[in-house]
């Protein structure tokens, strides 16, 4: 979810309270259709603690990134179903759908906002 | 709505000092603070009566946690004779000190003081990686963090975007890291003070006296592709494309520009400052560049009166490798997109156009983050004053700048220091 500003329908995610284009809080709730494109990646070898406990590391990075959705708005996102080891492979502009993970925070299960390829399974 | 700013009264630095850099197990802020006085003291040319100085301005990003101890203005400000004087700690993540000089060119220019310390200090190596790791994260956005984000992965979007963006690869981070080397051989203050050739003969040494298979890397370049002398942190950020962890602290003395001449005979003066803020990863329209830095950037060359082309040098908050190419443009030094390429081109060398980060940057001379904006001044004010020895940007440079950069670009500054 994400908000929209009434006045100047600017889209934020995660939802802002005030708008910080017109300083409007005339704020809309606005459901994101979950697509969007890879615009920028990092693979990760040396995590975050809570992503070492969960056994990411050197061996197995993990794929972090921003997502232009269809809305337009952006969202840094976990990026699944990608050949983390190769990031060759994984191309700026690919096509993604959301796939929401469950998993361990740290401090008991959370939900993580999670991208993979439109084309994927 | 931007208007030009000055100040009431003129500013001008006179002495600066800084510690060495590096990882001391038997050393923390104190002794490398009074390490850093000390020289500052003896760097002012007619000399100087602590008692003189009217307040104390120091940067610190987190002490708290790397040593777990907070409070260090008025801790330091014992330790230096300076109590009953006021202390006062600013906080800007990396960009901590240079926070502290600008509210101590405030200080000066209101008339309220005549003469202020600045300082910088930041005792990171007590801990583990992982601890450090944390302590910085802490300056991250939450948002970036909570998905997985470190500072390394922040970084290495952003050169995944200038890299489509643009057409650059690896191979031109690497000239960054290659250059940075270079200059930090010849600074012997600098915590990694030897060329990529020195490390590459220093590990070939090791790996003959414990009977391994000794290396063969024929370049830099070579050695930098190998895996396992430069292994991947965070696509594409390598190892070397890395700062270091950093003890280390710096100190300034700034008065008022009609005292300067009672301490020196060749003064430096503030002739532009410019601070702005800037916003994370998924609220940034463009990941390849710094906003923040633009803006403090226009501030600080306005201030002036120059465009950027006649800054002759300067150092720049090189963090990660990817950094300094984004801030040689930010400053407008280099059209977008074309700062890797005047990189690659040599411009950016000593001996180029626009020597970058002559003292080896953070990558090399090393990033005690509190300390880092003092001592990018630090080393502006031994160029400009003729004092780099074999690092000694030539033609005696009169304008040299200095950019520091808070967190992942939430806040940046720039300082213009100006020789008359």
């Amino acid at each position: 979810m994400g908000s929209r500003c009434l006045p100047c329908q600017a889209v934020f995610v995660p939802p802002r309270a005030l708008c910080p284009r017109c300083d409007s809080s005339a704020m809309e709730w606005q459901r994101m259709d979950g697509r969007g494109k890879l615009v920028a990646f990092t693979c990760i070898a040396i995590g975050t603690p809570a992503m070492l406990k969960l056994g990411y590391g050197r061996e197995n990075p993990y794929c972090t990134g921003v997502v232009e959705l269809e809305e337009k708005a952006r969202v840094v996102a976990r990026i699944q179903g990608v050949d983390t080891r190769n990031p060759g492979t994984i191309s700026v502009g690919m096509p993604l759908r959301v796939d929401f993970l469950r998993e361990d925070g740290g401090s008991g299960s959370r939900t993580v906002l999670a991208f993979k390829p439109l084309t994927a399974g | 709505m931007r208007k030009k700013r000055k100040l009431s009264r003129g500013v001008a630095l006179v002495g600066a000092g800084m510690s060495q850099f590096g990882m001391f197990r038997d050393r923390d802020s104190k002794d490398l603070f009074l390490e850093a006085f000390q020289a500052m003291i003896a760097s002012v040319d007619k000399g100087l009566d602590p008692a003189d100085i009217d307040a104390f301005y120091l940067g610190n990003y987190s002490n708290d946690f790397f040593v777990r101890q907070s409070h260090w203005g008025a801790i330091l400000s014992d330790a230096l004779g300076l109590v009953p004087r006021p202390a006062t700690r600013t906080e800007g993540a990396c960009a901590s000190s240079a926070l502290a000089f600008r509210e101590g060119v405030f200080a000066i220019a209101s008339g309220f003081y005549d003469a202020v310390l600045v300082g910088g200090v930041e005792d990171m190596s007590k801990g583990a990686t992982e601890v450090v790791a944390e302590g910085l994260g802490m300056a991250a956005i939450p948002y970036e963090r909570d998905v997985g984000f470190t500072f390394p992965g922040v970084f290495g979007t952003i050169a995944t975007a200038y890299f489509d963006k643009f057409g650059a690869s690896r191979e031109h981070l690497m000239n960054v890291t290659i250059k940075s080397h270079d200059n930090a051989a010849r600074n012997p203050k600098a915590q990694l003070s030897a060329t990529l050739e020195d490390v590459m003969a220093a590990k070939k040494k090791r790996a003959e006296s414990k009977g391994r298979t000794v290396p063969d890397w024929p370049d830099p370049k070579a050695f930098l592709r190998d895996p396992r002398a430069n292994p991947v942190v965070a696509w594409p950020i390598h190892l070397f494309d890395c700062c270091p962890i950093s003890d280390g602290a710096c100190c300034l003395l700034l008065v008022g520009e009609e005292l300067a001449r009672n301490f020196t005979d060749d003064p430096l003066y503030v002739a532009g400052i410019g601070q702005a803020s800037g916003r994370g990863l998924h609220a940034s329209e463009d990941l390849t560049t710094f906003e923040a830095t633009r803006y403090a950037a226009r501030e600080a060359f306005d201030m002036a009166g120059i465009a950027a082309d006649e800054v002759q040098f300067a150092e720049v908050h090189d963090c990660f490798s990817i950094a300094e190419l984004l801030h040689i443009e930010d400053l407008g030094f280099f059209p977008a997109g074309h700062g890797y390429k005047a990189v690659e081109e040599g411009q950016t060398r000593l001996d180029g156009s626009r020597p970058i980060n002559t003292s080896g940057g953070l990558k090399c001379k090393g990033h005690p983050v509190g300390a880092t904006g003092a001592a990018q001044i630090f080393e502006v004010w031994t160029q400009l004053r003729g004092q780099a020895g074999e690092r000694q940007v030539p033609g005696h440079p009169r304008l040299g700048a200095a950019q520091n950069l808070g967190g992942t670009g939430g806040t940046s500054t720039v300082t213009v220091l100006e020789r008359r």
